[in-house]
């Protein structure tokens, strides 16, 4: 690398580095919200999904199947174009003419988080079917609650079993939010496409990207399994 | 006899009410009849053993009296209160999960495999229910939890995961773990059941010291000595049904009944 490359990714005033920067948070950042959102969606699902009612097993189900079926980018798509029609449709009902269209960050969020929330509701769900039901009957036992068995207990049990599936499932949130640049959200993904565009140097940014990309997930990476270890030290003789 | 275990008091038992009593008590898993039609009246002090070979519906007995299994048909009544159920086909179902609840927090259970919440130390899964349970003052109950922990011996390992601890110990983190309730019965089924032979005579101590405390137990068991030894009465099951009971002197001289007579035979050639 000679020093112009250098300077190119770098601070300077003729640096992208600050702008690399900032599109990495914006990365990280509709990462954490895609996995929030995919966490409730996650839940809810493996609810269902272990109900004993045929009809919410079945949705579950239905949940589950089309989204992990379906290529990421076309539900980015789907969402993108079917929700502006959506809203300019019920804007026009409303008596406002012309176009509208979401914010490209609310549309990726939620279809990402869509996808993440079928992933995320396997991995509670088998987490919870490892459970010792013998420790559930014996809060029962004591005279807990539903509630109080589901707080105390279950919860964060299942929470630990889920935690590698979990890590797994971040990781893939987190490269899988480059699908925003298609939708027009300057992303780390699409900043670089940018600045390779403005400097020619696709090489060099495409390679900073790659690079920004990897060490977020290692970091992210290693908060998640020291996590994963403290609360394994019960399960540990 | 009594003079030698005080805590029998078979006079004063008839007159004081119940703790536990059950009329006609029935659970059927599809075709299957586990309990036939069971009435036992537990009073205040009684340490029952209840004895039956494998299939003989003891464990579904036990389950039935602090519901966790929900019988089929019949009448159970806890520390006064008769359990209201509501019909829903076939099947009886609980119609007042508060009220279970509320009974369950005063009648202690003890587990063949100890079941004690791995995610929490040996103090935290004593101080779990009274606190989240029972609404008491968190202080109060660490200072009751380690009074508990104490009595079974287990105080130095307050801050031990159920993992890290044997059998037996585990055992009796979970006397402690029903004790802190403040129970006014406490139910084991088969406590020893899991645990290396070695192990078992920590937890017999502890569960002896409870009944010469005047504590009111039922318990199901292959402890024949146990039993014989501790218990104020057996209760004797056969195919669901009570095919024996009386107190221990009674029943272990032999003639009282021939099928206990051949139960217990049977168990001491084996063990």
């Amino acid at each position: 690398m000679n020093t112009s490359s250098l300077t190119l990714v770098g601070f300077g005033p003729d640096g992208w580095g600050k702008l690399l920067v900032i599109a990495a948070g914006l990365t990280l950042i509709a990462a954490l919200c895609s996995f929030a959102i995919g966490g409730l969606l996650g839940t809810a699902g493996a609810a269902l999904k272990l109900s004993s009612a045929p009809l919410l097993r079945w949705i579950g189900t239905f949940y589950t199947t089309v989204l992990r079926g379906i290529p990421e980018i076309l539900i980015v798509y789907l969402f993108y174009f079917g929700g502006s029609l959506a809203l300019t449709h019920l804007m026009h009902l409303a008596g406002f003419p012309g176009f509208f269209s979401l914010p490209s960050f609310v549309i990726g969020v939620v279809a990402i988080g869509l996808v993440s929330g079928a992933y995320q509701t396997e991995a509670y769900r088998s987490a919870y079917l490892r459970l010792d039901r013998g420790q559930i009957e014996a809060g029962k036992a004591c005279g807990m609650s539903r509630t109080v068995l589901l707080w105390r207990i279950i919860a964060p049990q299942t929470l630990r079993f889920a935690l590698p599936a979990l890590g797994n499932i971040w990781q893939s949130v987190l490269k899988e939010t480059a699908l925003l640049s298609i939708i027009g959200l300057v992303e780390l993904l699409r900043q670089s496409t940018i600045a390779s565009g403005a400097t020619r140097q696709p090489l060099l940014f495409y390679g900073t990207a790659a690079l920004l990309y990897l060490l977020m997930g290692q970091l992210t990476g290693f908060g998640i399994r020291s996590v994963e270890k403290r609360l394994g030290r019960c399960w540990e003789r | 006899m009594e003079t030698t275990q005080p805590h029998i008091i078979p006079a004063s038992a008839a007159t004081t009410a119940p703790v536990i009593t059950t009329r006609q008590l029935t659970k059927r898993y599809g075709a299957l009849e586990v309990l036939r039609g069971i009435d036992l009246d537990a009073h205040e002090g009684e340490v029952i053993s209840i004895l039956g070979a494998s299939g003989s519906g003891k464990s579904t007995f036990l389950r039935c009296l602090n519901l966790l299994e929900i019988p089929t048909s019949g009448s159970l009544t806890v520390l006064d209160e008769n359990i209201r159920f509501r019909q829903q086909g076939n099947e009886l179902r609980i119609a007042d999960q508060k009220q279970v609840n509320r009974l369950r927090s005063q009648v202690g259970m003890v587990f063949q495999n100890f079941c004690l919440w791995s995610h929490k130390t040996v103090l935290q899964n004593v101080m779990e229910a009274p606190i989240h349970v029972q609404g008491r003052n968190r202080q109060e109950v660490r200072d009751e939890a380690q009074k508990a922990l104490d009595r079974v011996g287990m105080l130095n390992r307050a801050d031990y995961y159920p993992s890290q601890l044997s059998g037996g110990q585990q055992q009796r983190v979970a006397i402690a773990r029903a004790l802190v309730m403040q129970p006014r019965v406490l139910l084991f089924d088969e406590p020893t059941s899991a645990l290396d032979p070695q192990l078992v005579g920590e937890v017999l101590k502890v569960m002896q010291d409870l009944a010469a405390e005047g504590r009111t137990m039922l318990i199901v068991t292959h402890e024949m000595a146990f039993a014989r030894d501790v218990s104020s009465r057996i209760v004797f099951l056969e195919q669901g049904t009570v095919r024996a009971q009386g107190t221990p002197q009674a029943l272990f001289q032999g003639g009282m009944d021939e099928r206990f007579d051949q139960f217990v035979s049977h168990f001491m050639r084996k063990t």
